[in-house]
């Protein structure tokens, strides 16, 4: 039961961290360009997003 | 219409404000597809003077071009640039670009990750319950345990992903009306206090998990929906950014300003070069030339305008420059019985009931009156308030409509999807469901029908080359016409053209003419369509008639959508014998000319009042009042603003093709969103009754409610597939 008691806060906290990280990429405008983006990886200047 | 780069021009009227006294410049680029276009743009805009930064969305195609000082912005600078790396391009509205944050999207799309969030974890503590439902070992202590794992995951996210839904019910209960949000609502808040109180009560009904993976669910029906309006709507408004009309104001210097048309005041001093529209309501104070009205009047013939003349935003400047002076603002442009006429009709539309809502009617009630009638039939029955309250409960939660409100926007997108692949944009998802139900077509005749542009019908074959020799020398539409009937050739080298008037110059070494009757000395025309008079030195005038050309799929689309079972009509602001030409050209019996926009509008108001349902196809500005009053109504790309604005769907390929291959899409989404509620039904028809004999338990509720969901979205999908092809 102890495992229990551990592994489920860990799994949440993992769980809020990758909600977290989704909510940054939507504030970031990371989903206005899908179609460039698939393309800016093919240029070699150093590019940084706006 | 694109602005054209010309260096004397001023076009400061585009810059928008940036932080820190920056500046910004928005433009859609044509034609940029991979990442080597990406990168010469933005490299090679970047590298001018001025510019901070410069990025290209290539899913859009808009082009942001950031500048430190606003005042070193330099649209037309830009433009040039992108001209010289072959890519042509157009300004955008700083006003109009601002107002496209899409806050709705964003925050439905939060909720929805919230909600998957929610419905992974909470699964991860009910599958172990769910094991122990069927006789696994679990303990009491650890269930229970489970349960209160899974609700602390489960309640929050259900809370917060559930806002837009609570919203609309409360929005629509305080209307005194239920919507589909009210049955969801209650579902999922029941849910939550059913499964706390079992919870505390050490019992087995608890629904945590169930609760949120339903809001998952219907998020993605939500935010399918969402974005098959905000792609739709914002396609159209790029299609009339791109036609946006501008205008060249002149200063006291005479000094062309290129500013957008909305920022014309009446008094200012506008050019209108040869082969522009006319950006507001105008009087003529330079110049002489011929109009071209057809989107305004559906009228063919050009017609003549001097000083002194009045002139209407949309009229197409054949020839020559004009100064005018503005007597209008652009929104006031628009005729103003038009407008009216077009608030009238847009009003009549939105009483039209949604599918899903005239759907919800008939659930919502029925629904809750079996949860009632299960409560109250099963303690008569001799159930313990307890388990009839769970039982109600178990009803609500599983007729929950989760299968239903998906049932019509997965089709709707599905369909608009495909619609939009085809070049035919679809405002909303009511416009398909009103289309499915079309039984009379109305098509206006200039634009729809044919193509806007004459045709040399009538002449002497053996003068037409002498003829065309002048004619090249001219844009005017009808000398364009006979150039093109004479095919390649020489011009007249010494042509000089009158604007309004004709062309005259040596051709076979004589002096000759070609225009206006008058211009020609023949005294009076004969026939009243569009027509050209050509005379030499010493010889009698020769009269070469026009006709509008038919477009050359019309008469098959009319014979398509009559096989549809639907009736067609012709409707023109154009003269009687042009139309009657046209509609027996093209086969249709029922026709009527010389209609102003107020018959127009009356004529689709008087079948309306017969019971028809009427689409109106139509494309000038004297449709656009019959457009918002139609059932359904689609317009051309190349239609003026308004008649875009009244449209529910825009077809950009220029051919009229589009309207059965919409039409049938929109039956076949109609059956697939019917069939989808028939799934839902049944499902319904078995998973109710169970809930109240109380077969229920969490594990079954979750499957049948992502089981049903699924089926339907898989059934929507089915649109997608190749169809066998109808003519």
């Amino acid at each position: 039961m102890t495992i229990v008691l551990m592994l489920v806060p860990i799994t949440i906290v993992m769980g809020l961290i990758g909600l977290a990280a989704f909510w940054w990429t939507l504030k970031h405008g990371q989903y206005e360009d899908p179609a460039g983006d698939a393309e800016r990886i093919l240029l070699n200047d150093d590019d940084r997003p706006l | 219409m694109a602005v054209s780069a010309q260096p004397a021009q001023d076009m400061s009227a585009f810059v928008g404000d940036e932080e820190a006294g920056g500046g910004r410049v928005e433009l859609l680029v044509k034609g940029a597809r991979c990442a080597g276009c990406l990168g010469k743009i933005e490299r090679g805009v970047k590298a001018m003077p001025g510019v901070g930064d410069a990025r290209l969305n290539l899913t859009t195609g808009k082009l942001a071009v950031r500048y430190d000082d606003r005042r070193r912005a330099d649209p037309a600078a830009v433009i040039r640039t992108l001209d010289g790396l072959g890519y042509a391009s157009t300004l955008f509205d700083p006003k109009a670009a601002l107002d496209q944050s899409d806050r709705e999207g964003r925050e439905l799309i939060l909720c929805l990750a919230v909600a998957g969030f929610g419905a992974a974890n909470a699964m991860m503590f009910t599958v172990p319950v769910w094991a122990g439902l069927f006789g696994q070992e679990l303990g009491p202590g650890a269930r229970i345990l489970m349960y209160w794992l899974s609700a602390l995951v489960a309640t929050p996210c259900a809370l917060y992903a559930g806002r837009p839904f609570f919203r609309s019910a409360w929005a629509s209960l305080r209307r005194r009306r239920a919507n589909m949000d009210v049955p969801i609502s209650i579902g999922v808040l029941l849910t939550l206090a059913v499964s706390f109180s079992e919870t505390l009560q050490h019992g087995r009904h608890a629904y945590f998990d169930a609760a949120v993976t339903l809001l998952f669910l219907l998020l993605i029906g939500r935010w399918l929906d969402h974005q098959l309006r905000l792609k739709a709507q914002g396609a159209a408004r790029d299609l009339l950014m791109i036609q946006a009309p501008t205008a060249a104001r002149l200063d006291e210097q005479d000094r062309e300003h290129i500013t957008p048309a909305a920022q014309i005041m009446p008094g200012d001093r506008l050019a209108v070069r040869a082969g522009d529209r006319i950006p507001v309501d105008a009087e003529v104070l330079e110049g002489r030339c011929d109009l071209d009205n057809a989107l305004i009047s559906g009228e063919s013939a050009p017609v003549a305008v001097r000083p002194g003349d009045r002139v209407c935003a949309g009229a197409l400047n054949l020839n020559g420059r004009l100064v005018l002076r503005a007597t209008a603002r652009s929104e006031d442009s628009t005729v103003a019985a038009i407008a009216r006429l077009m608030e009238l009709g847009a009003q009549s539309r939105s009483a039209y009931v949604r599918l899903a809502d005239k759907a919800a009617a008939v659930y919502v009630p029925l629904v809750h009156t079996l949860a009632l009638g299960t409560f109250l039939g099963g303690w008569m029955l001799g159930l313990s308030p307890r388990e009839a309250i769970l039982r109600a409960a178990a009803v609500l939660i599983v007729t929950c409509p989760c299968a239903l409100g998906l049932a019509v926007p997965a089709v709707q997108i599905t369909a608009s999807g495909l619609l939009f692949r085809r070049g035919v944009l679809v405002k909303s998802g009511a416009a398909l469901e009103r289309l499915a139900e079309v039984d009379h077509v109305v098509l206006d005749k200039t634009g729809v029908v044919t193509e806007g542009r004459p045709r040399l019908v009538e002449g002497r074959d053996d003068l037409l080359p002498l003829a065309a020799a002048l004619a090249r020398a001219s844009r005017h539409p009808l000398a364009m016409a006979l150039a093109e009937a004479a095919g390649a050739g020489p011009a007249a080298a010494d042509a000089v053209e009158t604007p309004g008037m004709g062309v005259e110059g040596t051709v076979g070494g004589l002096p000759a003419r070609i225009g206006r009757a008058a211009f020609v000395g023949h005294g009076a025309t004969a026939g009243d369509g569009a027509e050209l008079w050509f005379v030499r030195d010493g010889e009698a005038a020769v009269r070469f008639g026009f006709a509008d050309t038919i477009r050359p799929e019309a008469t098959s689309v009319i014979l398509a959508l009559r096989a549809r079972g639907l009736q067609v009509e012709l409707l023109s602001g154009d003269v009687e014998t042009e139309t009657a030409r046209t509609a027996r050209a093209v086969g249709v019996d029922a026709w009527r000319s010389g209609l102003t926009p107020q018959d127009k509008a009356a004529a689709v108001d008087a079948l309306k009042a017969a019971g028809r349902k009427v689409l109106m196809i139509g494309d000038g500005l004297n449709d656009a009042a019959a457009l918002a009053k139609a059932h359904c109504s689609m317009a051309p790309g190349t239609a003026v603003e308004a008649s875009q604005n009244a449209a529910d769907l825009v077809f950009c390929s220029g051919d009229l093709k589009a309207a059965p291959a919409a039409y049938d899409l929109a039956r076949r989404a109609r059956s697939r969103a019917m069939e989808n509620f028939a799934l839902s039904a049944a499902y319904n028809l078995i998973a109710a009754p169970a809930a109240m004999l109380g077969l229920v338990n969490p594990f079954v509720a979750a499957i049948a409610m992502s089981g049903s969901s699924l089926v339907v979205m898989l059934n929507a999908l089915r649109l997608a597939w190749p169809q066998r092809t109808r003519t």
